[in-house]
């Protein structure tokens, strides 16, 4: 799974198969990341909207 | 595998000569006894009980005087497959099996395997085997239990390994002798020197000095399933065509491979 | 007792009927757990597996969940990807019956497993080469595509709505799900595909073994195409029961038309393939490896050339034919009847690459092997459906999962 485990091997075949696993892992990570951040800070915001 | 080694690549395999086979079990028997493999209390079900070297009854179906039968051992056939993409081996979703090109040699690694059996449906030979139970030995066995070979627990697949324990310690023996290289006879499996008929020929199947080279290429030798692609390394030996044409699935009209 | 729970302007049972409702569930469902820890603690000598059967009743019904949650991938794709917008009505519980369907594979897996607390190398040790493989990494990656497509419905609950954090979680989640639908539509395609490879590249059992493209069998490509669209029709099938028990209309007709429809084309197309597959293995690739087709359909006391005949013209090309056309869709009793027939298909397919394949013999000298589960392979295999059972009544009795529930049931 990852390259020092030591049944890695820099092939075509872990490169396109860990790449797509990784890719895909990245893209949910950063979506998820984004919307966890971006609504910590909208909530926060509101709150401080709410104080004045 | 570096191309410059390749000379040095040996491949392990079989000659067995069904003519010669009484169907007495002692391989069956050897090979238990040399790689400690479980029984159970009850072994009336061959479905779930381990033989990593069964003899099969063939019969050619016919009534007296022409009946005949044929007993046929069958360890594992260490499918070489295409360069090494044997059935089970590419299967193995944790690489706890693996084809080494150095003795063409299957091997399974049992603390890796994590049962998922993938291999076993893989096997068209059902040479592979799930400990469907933890080992029980009766009392006072595990003191007899063969000290190079690690009994196996619940929840893994295991199967015939040519006995490879038996190939390092000749290994170890030449290096402490100083030579690189072993002889035939100091690497033999143990179901090929229990067989009081002499029916299992074991060796280098590409050395042309082992016995096995030559008996390959006999006329009335062939290997199991060959038309699936599976490039086993156990070859059998038969002059009876019924027994021959047993050995892979044909179509009505088609002749005998001979 | 419950009501500030419940979503507004949709009403529900009382908390005691539902008390009692769930009793019963869990009765079944601890039923299943005993067998499971059975499994787990004394090991799959419980089963009637054997070296001959070692994948059997479990691996089906992971292969069959697994294609019936295909609705969920399939639905989201439609909607987020191609535009049907009328899909955002089902989508929603879509969603649910895949994250139902997607844990109860990996439940059954996790007590399928020899030594379960190694499952963890199949990650860790990964072979790239195989299937299984394939199978465990897009499955468990698409369940964590499916837990964030759920999420947002959870945040809508009354209670949490209320928290400004989650409320903005579930609005941006919503904002950018196109993007986690796509990353799922990519990972279904290949799990539900490698499902597919795990019985067709098996080149030591003809019954499964196909030629394809690439390091992809056909079974691959049929296999993707097959849960695409059976997998709607699951999700029309659960959403009418779901109705049927709540005793009213909870999805438009022009929703489930639609979805109907493309299920039928999908399906219409995929028991074209289906076919034109089953002649070349039967023309081509048995009679090269020795074999003819009915070597696979005879001698034995079950597989009968009937299966193949069920699987691909009652339960393919009858159900494929209705939903195609809309005489068919709009015929209540002709409609309900093409889509229990693909689910059933779906499942004959799943079963008859997994059963079939370890049943008949490739040694010449061999019989046919039969099996039959034990009672801890059935309940742990029933132990997911009450799961499902319960998940999804907790799921429509607190989280707006019909966006046209209370247009269509007003409170007076």
């Amino acid at each position: 799974m990852f390259p020092f485990c030591f049944e890695w091997v820099w092939d075509m075949s872990h490169i396109v198969f860990m790449g797509g696993l990784w890719y895909a892992l990245g893209i949910v990570g950063a979506g998820l990341t984004y919307c966890i951040v971006k609504a910590a800070k909208e909530s926060s915001d509101n709150h401080s909207n709410g104080d004045h | 595998m570096s191309k410059g080694s390749k000379h040095k690549d040996k491949k392990f395999g079989m000659v067995i000569d069904l003519d010669k086979c009484t169907g007495c079990g002692a391989c069956m028997v050897a090979c238990m006894s040399e790689n400690n493999v479980p029984f159970k209390e009850n072994e009336s079900n061959k479905l779930d009980s381990i033989t990593w070297m069964r003899v099969y009854k063939l019969e050619n179906g016919k009534s007296f005087p022409d009946a005949d039968i044929c007993f046929l051992p069958r360890p594992c056939m260490h499918c070489e497959g295409d360069h090494g993409h044997a059935p089970c081996v590419s299967v193995c979703p944790a690489i706890a099996t693996d084809y080494d090109h150095k003795t063409g040699i299957v091997s399974q690694i049992y603390t890796r395997c994590f049962g998922c059996r993938y291999c076993m449906a893989a096997c068209p030979y059902h040479a592979r085997y799930f400990n469907w139970w933890d080992p029980v030995w009766p009392e006072g066995m595990e003191k007899l239990l063969n000290p190079n070979v690690s009994p196996r627990m619940r929840g893994v697949v295991e199967k015939c390994s040519f006995c490879h324990h038996r190939y390092q310690l000749a290994l170890d023996k030449a290096y402490a002798d100083g030579r690189d290289k072993i002889e035939e006879d100091e690497y033999q499996t143990a179901c090929t020197q229990a067989c009081p008929a002499n029916a299992i020929i074991f060796g280098d199947l590409d050395n042309k000095k082992h016995a096995v080279y030559s008996l390959k290429k006999n006329p009335n030798t062939f290997r199991l399933l060959e038309r699936l692609g599976t490039n086993p390394k156990v070859y059998y030996h038969s002059s009876r065509e019924w027994v021959r044409r047993a050995g892979d699935n044909y179509l009505k009209h088609e002749t005998t491979k001979a | 007792m419950d009501s500030a729970l419940i979503p507004k302007g949709v009403k529900r049972c009382s908390l005691g009927r539902f008390s009692l409702w769930m009793i019963a569930l869990t009765a079944i469902l601890l039923w299943g757990v005993i067998a499971m820890l059975l499994c787990w603690f004394k090991g799959l000598n419980q089963t009637n597996m054997n070296d001959a059967y070692g994948f059997a009743l479990w691996i089906w019904a992971d292969l069959a969940v697994i294609a019936l949650g295909g609705g969920a991938f399939f639905t989201g794709f439609l909607k987020y990807i191609v535009g049907k917008d009328e899909l955002k009505n089902i989508i929603n519980y879509a969603v649910v019956i895949g994250v139902v369907c997607y844990v109860s594979a990996l439940l059954i897996l996790a007590i399928d497993v020899g030594q379960p607390l190694r499952s963890w190398f199949i990650f860790w040790h990964a072979n790239v080469h195989s299937m299984l493989t394939e199978v465990a990494f897009c499955l468990s990656c698409y369940l964590v595509v499916l837990i964030i497509e759920f999420l947002p419905l959870l945040f809508e609950n009354p209670k949490l709505d209320r928290k400004p954090f989650f409320h903005h979680l579930s609005h941006n989640m919503h904002e950018i799900m196109a993007i986690f639908a796509a990353t799922g539509a990519f990972l279904s395609f290949f799990h539900q595909g490698s499902l597919g490879g795990v019985s067709g590249v098996l080149f030591g059992r003809p019954f499964a073994f196909r030629e394809g493209l690439f390091i992809w069998p056909w079974t691959f490509f049929l296999f993707t195409w097959s849960a695409a669209a059976c997998g709607p029709c699951f999700t029309i099938l659960i959403t009418r029961i779901t109705e049927k028990i709540a005793k009213k209309k909870l999805v438009k007709d022009n929703v489930i038309d639609l979805l109907a429809k493309i299920s039928g084309w999908m399906l219409g197309t995929y028991i074209i393939a289906k076919i034109f597959d089953t002649w070349y293995w039967a023309a081509y690739t048995l009679p090269k490896q020795g074999f003819s087709l009915i070597d696979f359909y005879s001698n034995n006391p079950f597989y009968g050339i009937w299966i193949l005949i069920v699987e691909i013209f009652v339960c393919g090309i009858i159900p494929a034919v209705i939903l195609i056309s809309s005489k068919g869709r709009k015929n209540k009793r002709l409609f309900m009847t093409a889509i229990i027939l693909a689910v059933i298909g779906v499942c004959i397919n799943r079963w008859v690459m997994v059963m079939q394949t370890m049943a008949a013999p490739v040694m010449t000298f061999e019989d046919w092997f039969m099996y039959y589960p034990s009672w801890q392979e059935v309940a742990t295999t029933i132990l997911p459906v009450a799961f499902g059972a319960i998940f999804i009544s907790f799921a429509y009795r607190y989280l707006p999962i019909f966006p046209q529930e209370s247009e269509l049931n007003p409170i007076d």
